[in-house]
């Protein structure tokens, strides 16, 4: 008989180990599935994993993967900080949009003037836009105890009816031959946010990602307010018998991930969308979540789990148009990702012991 | 007493690193009361669990009645006749009594029956019980009853009862002993674990006392002494802890008229709290357990805000103020709970030196934290509070209770605070660590600190207060010097038999 015996230590190389074997069990199973599928299942993982980083066409997808990790890890290092503390905001992907709408507006209010402050204020203004509609949830949670894993997330649905709204109503390209969607960013200079180095990938979102998951790592491990997070995270009870005061810490973790993925959001506008557009979101909010989790929500950890996102996300769109597979099959593959996660993650706690069932 | 009930044959159960009971036997006569005494760890509880069914023994057998006897669980020792009440009651706050004992029967009967019969059982023992009652509504003492009466309805024959005066007032233990007397003349016989020593001796026919898993001896505690039967207990004579005589200083705490209402449900609220403790005071203050105890200290540590002028210190006004804030101004607090409230369970001994240590030892600056001055300060509580410990970077959770306790209380004491509230400061704790934490409690008040001690352990409270009172239902007895205090004074202090009836057995 299986039987689970609480470590009396968290083991610290099962938690390293643990992402790893997720991503094993997720290669396994997803397998299974492209094969139920009628799909060569090796030539699927391959196609997923190896081909974007080593195949012919690599030249073509490794840019790519830095465009997908920026927002991944930026969104999932604002995330986290929250996750730490047991505060659970699922709604980045709203969040993300706020800010992209924020910073396109300062830029559509400027144009066409060409300045170099132009893109900082996009910049603060996305983050800003990120900030409001995360303290919604924030402040309804502190004044009157709602939840903010429901609000955050209803607020996703109407951030995408904002954008739908702004994207042939206030924001649209009044030179757009009456086509829904604003001005391209990527045709005004001072608003565009380019390629620092022509066919990385790297623009000014990844520079802030890494910078970000730096700052993020001396918060947890070197200031009070990282150790009050982890604090508030691991047992409530003692950080306000500490002196944490939880209701400054809700709004300080909200407003940070609402930040980052507003941030994130005016990045991708400026820069690889170009635009605001209805279908502009595509979910990097809610993948966030899963990079979080993955990288086990330690800022390093999140920038490797965001590049392996992005590689799915990257194979998985070479698979479809390759090997014609569904991209409902890519998002399940995602999916399980974090459900293996999840599960092998009892490990670090947990040993599994087996046992001879006891007579009687 | 006319035959053997229950004998017990070495009996062994060994965990991973400890060997729980080692070679254990002793024999329960039918209607005999038998005390099982040893210190915290000693082997009481694992050997109980195994009578109980709870724990199957490494080896060693059990003759029930003439019979082998081989519970693989509770149910088939209640089939047997065995009964136990935990000190921690199972029972659930929100349902009524009637409702409570069902839930604990196979096979239970309409409510309204169920209702009659706790009645009838419970008025027979002299433990008058309303079936319809919420227990949430009930105090400790009453809970007790309950459990006691889920397991008389069962007719046992043997009573097993894990330390069950804990959570009574004195006038509360003489009714409890007038029960038990009345079983033991109907036959049933009572397996009776205690450390309280007066206790056994008022009570017991026969003792067997426990320590480090094995049986050291066994007595007839009417014709010892308790002093003997406590060293037999420890092994060695215990060190008293030692003070000098001082003369009260300046005050340092007031509480004036606190009231404040219990963020839980089923806690309870705290009324017109006022005392003062001065320098170089030891101040201790009883109550059965749920009586304000956790509420109080939450008030004092700032988790639970006042108003401004209900707590003083040093005649500063702090009542509104938050945890950090009191700690700054020297205003300590050491909760009883340790995992989860006085210390993070997953975190390591010095992330958890840090967690109140952090302004006051300059474990950080401008809200940068300082690992290594942290590591020191873990350290140094380690050192000085006999912590043992692989070392800083352990989790709490993998510490004994008795180690974690030094630590937590290792950490207030070194921060030199002005004024030390603690809940419970050796719940759990051996012998030789309480002694050393109460030594240290005594000496930070010879340091003109002044120091709250809050204990359910009458004895604790006897042998380091100076001035002595009781909380009872969110309420505080009037404060009287310890010294001279009888022990009927000081059950009425903590409200009496709290208005329970005694039924004319």
């Amino acid at each position: 008989m299986l039987r689970l015996e609480k470590r009396p230590q968290p083991s610290k190389t099962l938690s390293y180990v643990t992402p790893v074997l997720a991503v094993l069990i997720t290669m396994v199973a997803g397998g299974a599935l492209f094969a139920a599928l009628g799909k060569d299942p090796v030539v699927a993982i391959r196609t997923i994993f190896w081909d974007p980083l080593f195949g012919q066409f690599a030249f073509y997808y490794l840019p790519q993967l830095l465009v997908k990790a920026g927002p991944l890890i930026l969104i999932a290092i604002g995330l986290s900080l929250g996750f730490r503390a047991g505060i659970w905001n699922i709604g980045a992907e709203g969040q993300y949009i706020l800010g992209a709408i924020f910073g396109a507006g300062v830029a559509l209010a400027c144009y066409p003037l060409e300045a170099w402050w132009i893109f900082p204020l996009m910049v603060i203004a996305g983050a800003f836009g990120g900030f409001l509609w995360a303290m919604i949830p924030a402040i309804l949670k502190v004044r009157f105890g709602t939840n903010e894993i429901l609000v955050s997330l209803m607020l996703v649905y109407v951030a995408e009816q904002l954008l739908a709204s702004m994207s042939i109503g206030l924001m649209k390209n009044p030179d757009g031959y009456g086509f829904p969607g604003s001005r391209n960013l990527q045709q005004y200079p001072s608003a565009h946010n380019a390629e620092l180095i022509p066919d990385t990938g790297l623009h000014w979102g990844v520079v802030a990602a890494i910078v970000v998951a730096i700052l993020a790592y001396i918060l947890l491990n070197r200031h009070i307010l990282g150790f009050q997070i982890r604090l508030t995270g691991e047992a409530p009870r003692a950080a306000r018998f500490a002196g944490v005061k939880p209701p400054r810490l809700v709004l300080v973790c909200m407003g940070t991930a609402g930040a980052l993925a507003g941030m994130a959001g005016m990045f991708e506008v400026a820069g690889p969308a170009g635009q605001i557009s209805a279908g502009f979101n595509t979910g990097y909010g809610f993948t966030a979540i899963i990079v979080a989790f993955l990288g086990r929500l330690h800022p390093f950890g999140i920038v490797l789990a965001g590049l392996l996102m992005a590689l799915t996300y990257i194979g998985g769109e070479a698979a479809q148009s390759a090997l014609q597979l569904p991209g409902a099959a890519i998002q399940v593959f995602q999916g399980m990702l974090l459900f293996f996660l999840l599960a092998v993650d009892l490990l670090t706690n947990y040993r599994i012991r087996l046992t001879k069932r006891e007579t009687a | 007493m006319t035959g053997t009930l229950l004998s017990i044959r070495g009996l062994t159960k060994a965990y991973p690193g400890v060997v729980a009971n080692d070679d254990v036997s002793f024999e329960i006569g039918e209607g005999e009361v038998h005390a099982l005494l040893g210190e915290n760890g000693a082997g009481k509880s694992t050997l109980v669990k195994m009578i109980y069914g709870l724990v199957k023994p490494d080896q060693g057998e059990m003759v029930l009645n003439g019979t082998v006897y081989t519970p693989s669980e509770p149910q088939e020792a209640r089939a047997r006749g065995v009964a136990m009440v935990f000190q921690h009651f199972s029972l659930f706050d929100a349902l009524n009594v009637a409702e409570n004992v069902a839930l604990g029967m196979a096979e239970p009967p309409k409510t309204r029956e169920l209702a009659e019969r706790i009645r009838t059982v419970s008025e027979q023992y002299g433990l008058p019980l309303d079936p319809w009652r919420l227990v949430g509504d009930l105090s400790a003492g009453e809970r007790q009853r309950v459990e006691i009466v889920r397991c008389l309805l069962q007719d046992p024959k043997l009573l097993i009862m894990d330390e069950p005066t804990s959570v009574l007032t004195p006038q509360e233990v003489e009714i409890l002993f007038a029960t038990l007397r009345k079983l033991k003349s109907e036959g049933t016989s009572i397996l009776y674990i205690s450390h309280k020593l007066e206790e056994i001796r008022a009570l017991c026919d026969e003792a067997t006392i426990l320590r480090l898993g094995r049986k050291v001896a066994t007595c007839t505690p009417r014709e010892v002494t308790a002093a003997q039967m406590a060293e037999l207990m420890v092994g060695a004579e215990l060190h008293r802890p030692e003070r000098e005589p001082s003369v009260p200083g300046a005050v340092r705490l007031a509480l004036n008229g606190l009231s404040v209402a219990s963020p839980g449900q089923f806690g309870t609220s705290l009324k017109n709290i006022t005392l003062e403790v001065r320098a170089g005071e030891v101040l201790g203050l009883a109550g059965v357990a749920g009586n304000g105890q956790d509420e109080l200290l939450a008030a004092l540590s700032g988790e639970i805000r006042a108003k401004p002028a209900m707590v003083v210190l040093d005649g500063v006004e702090i009542g509104a103020k938050g945890p950090a804030e009191r700690r700054r101004a020297g205003l300590l607090t050491g909760p009883e709970e340790r995992l989860g409230h006085a210390a993070a369970p997953d975190m390591s001994l010095t992330e958890n030196a840090l967690l109140t240590g952090a302004e006051r030892e300059g474990l950080m600056a401008n809200g940068f934290l300082k690992w290594g001055k942290a590591r020191e300060f873990a350290a140094k509580i380690i050192e000085r509070f006999d912590v043992r410990t692989p070392g800083t970077e352990t989790a709490a959770r993998a510490l004994s209770g008795g180690n974690l306790q030094k630590f937590v209380i290792g950490r207030e004491v070194l921060q030199r605070p002005e004024v030390l509230v603690v809940n419970q400061p050796t719940w759990g704790v051996d012998a030789a660590a309480a002694a050393t934490i109460r030594q240290a409690l005594l000496d930070l008040a010879a340091g003109g600190a002044a120091v709250v001690v809050i204990s359910q352990d009458l004895d604790e409270l006897m042998e380091v207060s100076d001035n002595f009172g009781a909380l009872n239902e969110g309420r505080l007895s009037q404060i009287r010097p310890a010294k001279g205090l009888s022990m009927e004074e000081i059950g009425l202090m903590m409200g009496g038999a709290h208005g329970m009836e005694v039924a004319h057995v």
